[in-house]
């Protein structure tokens, strides 16, 4: 039995991934998704045999590693989504990167300040306060969620940073997409940030959001796909590649990669063998489920890369993935 | 409370033969190892924490207790308003179920016949025995929109307007704030400090009843003039034992809570953290080495504050406890 | 009547004092309060004891306590691996716990005079007011991060133990010391040695409160998640290997809970149900024990 924990965000595409995997192969692959800040540190501490997590890890969170030098193996893209629970709105809601982070920096207090009713006339008949809702546990799709943030206003990257975990001036936190999820469902008049899947799922609203262009894009297979287009052909050697506020017209601009962490040096054969196992089968065959789940495949020359690092985790010089 | 334990009949067994001396040596000594086992446990857990928060200890020193500020990017670590949480959590509950919690052992103990006393009594520990995560679940989906909906509204329209203490009820009325997590953590203590409070009222001599009832009183008088005052000092240890256990209560308090680690405000309509919720919601993902210091140093507090408040509060049972078997 | 009692003064017993009428009005009152709070703690217990029922019940068929969790948001599946995983903690914990607490409270007990006893005392006292996060915190930092270096249910185990000790051992001790006197010295006077007195002799005169200790213990054991969460973490497949992670039903509750997802919800109340159910019993058995027991 192989243990995995980190993100919440992927957690609906690998709890599908694992049970299929086990009816498949009998392999039992234990995934808990505690948040990618938890993913990090399972693996940094050794405490699991593979970590989850959409917020890459840092070059001096690398360094920490016990086990020492770690891969980042991309296993899908997805789409952060502003997600929100306002009865009175019937069509999604359109933000800018501006209203989004006047929103989360706490400038904008009401439902029907001028600034968000310029793009959402409906929002003019709601005079309710904003109750905004963020990750409490160290999360990946704060990760990408903040990356945009910071990217797009000057003001929170001054004033918040970009993290798995900050400071939040204000609004609820809750424990993973879950939570957020479920507070923005029990909490009229909330925002939150979860990945695509969680708000769909449960019939929660979300916004379109504004890119560089200067279009209003619904997070959609294409417009993630879009988002991800250009990183496939520069991206880093180490896979480590964020891609917010992605240039191109149809680009949705708060999109991620989220990958699996594992060491490329590892101590025991079977377990090596079994963990390169499924994350061959996760880059190949597990992309067919992603787009049902609201979740987008990674383009094929990112596979490839995938594949190689894949093939780069050994055991005392023997290559872990068996030569089939 | 007694304190002695039986002569030591060791001695008497002295006089038999070599090998029972000897496994009865074995014996005490074996017993007195796993016994020490435990003094081992708790000084093992006081030094790993403190070694584990040393990075922080000396990098935030005693600003970590009194400022405000938790951000893991910029690693400014103070955690003064998780301990306002946990207090400001822990105090209100502590109000609210201290009446209640006294009241219904002064039924038990001086009202109800034992027929009717007893089993409630008996319902009553029942809560206790309700784990944390039950109420938790309880207070997230059927107390928190009880509270949203009417009970705050109603506190923020009748005393927000007044003076000074409207200040207790400003913001919106979400639901998830201290008020909610005092009220869920009131549930859970009133059946500690009802049960301690028999104890403590059944302690009392009857002396003392039967001589104001000879004098006329009425049994409200006999209680407010015989039993409470010498009960006084018992019940202080009873609502301290109720305030360690509030302090301590992390699942329920997490889920209605609200976890935000915005500033200190005097508003009971704050969602915030309180020391143990803030461990449970962070603790796994401090992914850096500061972080998992601070965190422990969070851990660190509460344990120390627990331990003070859980150690007073039984001195102050014991004593009264121990007070009223000699004097009876 | 003759003229003459009319001018006697009455002397009757139930005649009105000034200001009785006030005290009486107090004593309605208080009495009102005192028993209104009893009627209202007792009314708390059965309104979230019904909310449970009420609320759990539906959860309950065939698939939930046989199968294994359903990928996420997908209706269906059940909750057999926190049910099982529960059950496997809860044994281990008391296979540890019991031993260590039966062989304190008999030292105490038996030994117990002096500055070493009255350590482990205030020891004991101070574990048993820990709150149980920091129990999860030293438990992770020492058996998960360092001594068996993964998630584990024998960590989870080990946090419950050290939970359960505190309990097991105050129980136990105060039953021993009620055991009389004469016991010991009957069966020392008949040459038994003194671990086979207390082995063979007081412990099973002492049965009733240390079952009662066992069962206390459990029951808190059984319902402790934040220490759960840091230590045995969770596990959606059936697992029996102590040294990985194993799921738990007071965990499953609390993921459940606070996802998005209705049939979860549904789920956390029916395992709420099961968990109020088995530790319940467990007190209501230890209540019944005490009662009935007799010893002398």
């Amino acid at each position: 039995m192989l243990d995995g924990a980190g993100a919440t965000f992927p957690a609906v595409l690998y709890s599908k991934w694992y049970d299929e995997y086990f009816k498949l192969t009998g392999v039992k692959v234990n995934y808990q998704s505690i948040g990618s800040g938890g993913g990090i540190k399972g693996i940094s501490d050794q405490t699991v045999d593979f970590g989850a997590t959409d917020g890459p890890m840092t070059d001096e969170q690398m360094k920490a590693a016990r086990g020492g030098e770690i891969l980042h193996i991309p296993m899908a893209l997805g789409a952060v989504v502003p997600t929100y629970n306002i009865p009175e709105l019937k069509t999604p809601m359109k933000l800018t990167s501006d209203t989004l982070a006047g929103i989360f920096l706490g400038d904008i207090t009401m439902w029907n300040d001028a600034r968000l009713v310029a793009d959402n006339p409906d929002l003019a008949a709601v005079n309710k306060d904003i109750t905004t809702v963020h990750r409490s546990d160290g999360s990946g799709t704060t990760f990408v969620f903040v990356d945009y943030l910071s990217a797009v206003s000057k003001t929170w990257k001054d004033r918040i940073g970009v993290a798995t975990s900050v400071n939040w001036p204000h609004g609820l936190g809750a424990k993973g997409n879950e939570g957020v999820a479920g507070e923005v469902k029990s909490n009229l008049y909330s925002i939150g940030y979860v990945e695509y899947v969680y708000a769909a799922k449960n019939r929660l609203g979300f916004a379109w959001m504004q890119n560089q262009s200067g279009a209003f894009i619904e997070p959609t297979l294409e417009s993630v796909s879009a988002a991800a287009a250009g990183a496939a052909a520069n991206i880093a050697p180490d896979l480590r590649a964020s891609i917010v506020n992605a240039p191109g017209p149809r680009a949705y601009p708060i999109s991620g990669f989220t990958w699996l962490l594992a060491y490329r040096t590892m101590k025991d054969l079977a377990r090596a063998q079994a963990l390169t196992r499924v994350m061959w089968w996760s880059i190949h065959d597990g992309q067919k489920f992603a787009g049902d789940l609201g979740y987008v495949p990674i383009p094929d020359p990112i596979v490839e890369k995938a594949a190689d690092k894949i093939l780069s985790i050994h055991v005392n010089d023997r290559r872990a993935f068996p030569h089939s | 409370m007694r304190s002695d334990s039986h002569p030591s009949l060791l001695e008497d067994a002295a006089s038999g033969s070599a090998l029972s001396r000897n496994s009865d040596l074995l014996f005490s000594r074996g017993t007195a190892v796993i016994a020490g086992g435990s003094i081992v446990l708790l000084v093992g857990l006081a030094v790993l924490l403190i070694h584990d928060s040393l990075p922080s200890l000396s990098r935030y020193g005693p600003n970590f207790f009194v400022t405000t500020k938790w951000d893991p990017v910029f690693e400014e670590f103070g955690a003064a308003h998780y301990a306002y949480g946990t207090l400001v959590t822990s105090i209100l509950a502590l109000i609210l179920a201290t009446p209640v919690g006294i009241a219904t052992a002064l039924f038990v103990a001086e009202y109800a016949p034992r027929w009717l006393g007893d089993p409630i009594g008996f319902v009553i520990e029942l809560l206790a025995v309700i784990p944390s995560v039950i109420f938790g679940l309880w207070a997230f989906f059927i107390l928190t929109p009880i509270v949203r909906f009417t009970i705050e509204p109603a506190l923020k329209a009748a005393i927000g307007p007044l003076p000074v203490i409207g200040g207790l009820f400003v913001g919106p009325t979400i639901g998830r704030d201290y008020f909610t997590a005092g009220v869920i953590l009131a549930i859970m203590i009133l059946p500690t400090i009802m049960s301690i409070s028999r104890e403590i009222f059944r302690a009392v001599p009857d002396t003392q009843r039967e001589g104001m009832l000879a004098l006329g009183a009425t049994r409200w008088e006999m209680i407010s003039n015989a039993v409470l005052p010498y009960a006084r000092g018992g019940l202080a240890g009873a609502m301290g034992l109720g305030l360690a256990r509030a302090m301590g209560e992390t699942m329920a308090v997490t889920m209605v809570i609200g976890n935000s680690s915005s500033a200190i405000s005097a508003s009971l309509l704050t969602p915030g953290y309180t020391m143990a919720s803030a461990i449970a919601n962070q603790f796994t993902e401090a992914d850096k080495e500061i972080y998992f210091a601070a965190i422990v140093q969070v851990a660190l507090m509460l344990l120390v504050v627990a331990t003070i408040v859980n150690l007073l509060s039984r001195v102050l049972v014991a004593r009264i406890t121990s007070k009223f078997s000699d004097a009876a | 009547m003759s003229a003459a009692s009319d001018a006697r003064p009455a002397l009757s017993l139930h005649r009105t004092q000034p200001g009785e009428l006030g005290r009486r009005i107090v004593d309605g009152i208080a009495t009102t309060l005192i028993v209104g709070s009893a009627v209202l703690g007792v009314a708390i217990l059965a309104v979230i004891l019904g909310y449970v029922v009420i609320k759990g019940l539906p959860a309950w068929n065939i698939p939930f306590f046989t199968e294994r969790p359903l990928p996420y948001g997908e209706v269906g599946g059940g909750v057999l691996p926190a049910i099982a995983g529960t059950m496997v903690m809860l044994i281990l914990a008391a296979a540890i716990a019991i031993p260590a607490g039966l062989a304190t409270a008999i030292y105490l007990s038996e030994f117990g005079r002096g500055t070493f006893p009255r350590a482990v005392r205030f020891v004991l006292d101070v574990l048993a007011g820990m709150p149980s996060i920091v129990v999860g915190v030293f438990v992770w930092a020492l058996l998960v991060r360092q001594v068996i270096g993964t998630f584990s249910a024998l960590a989870g185990a080990v946090a419950l133990a050290i939970i359960m000790i505190p309990i097991v051992t105050r129980t136990v001790e105060e039953i021993l010391r009620l055991v009389p006197n004469h016991l010991r010295e009957a069966s020392l006077a008949l040459g038994a040695p003194y671990w086979r007195t207390v082995l063979f002799v007081i412990l099973p005169t002492a049965r009733a409160g240390v079952i009662t200790g066992v069962m206390l213990s459990l029951a808190r054991a059984g319902g402790e998640t934040a220490p759960l969460l840091l230590t045995a973490l969770g596990n959606q497949f059936l697992s029996f290997d102590l040294l990985r992670p194993m799921a738990s039903l007071p965990v499953q509750i609390y993921s459940y809970a606070v996802a998005p997802f209705d049939d979860w919800h549904t789920k956390a109340w029916g395992s709420a149900l099961i968990l109020i159910l088995v530790i319940g019993t467990l007190s209501l058995l230890t209540r019944l024990a005490t009662r009935g027991a007799r010893m002398y």
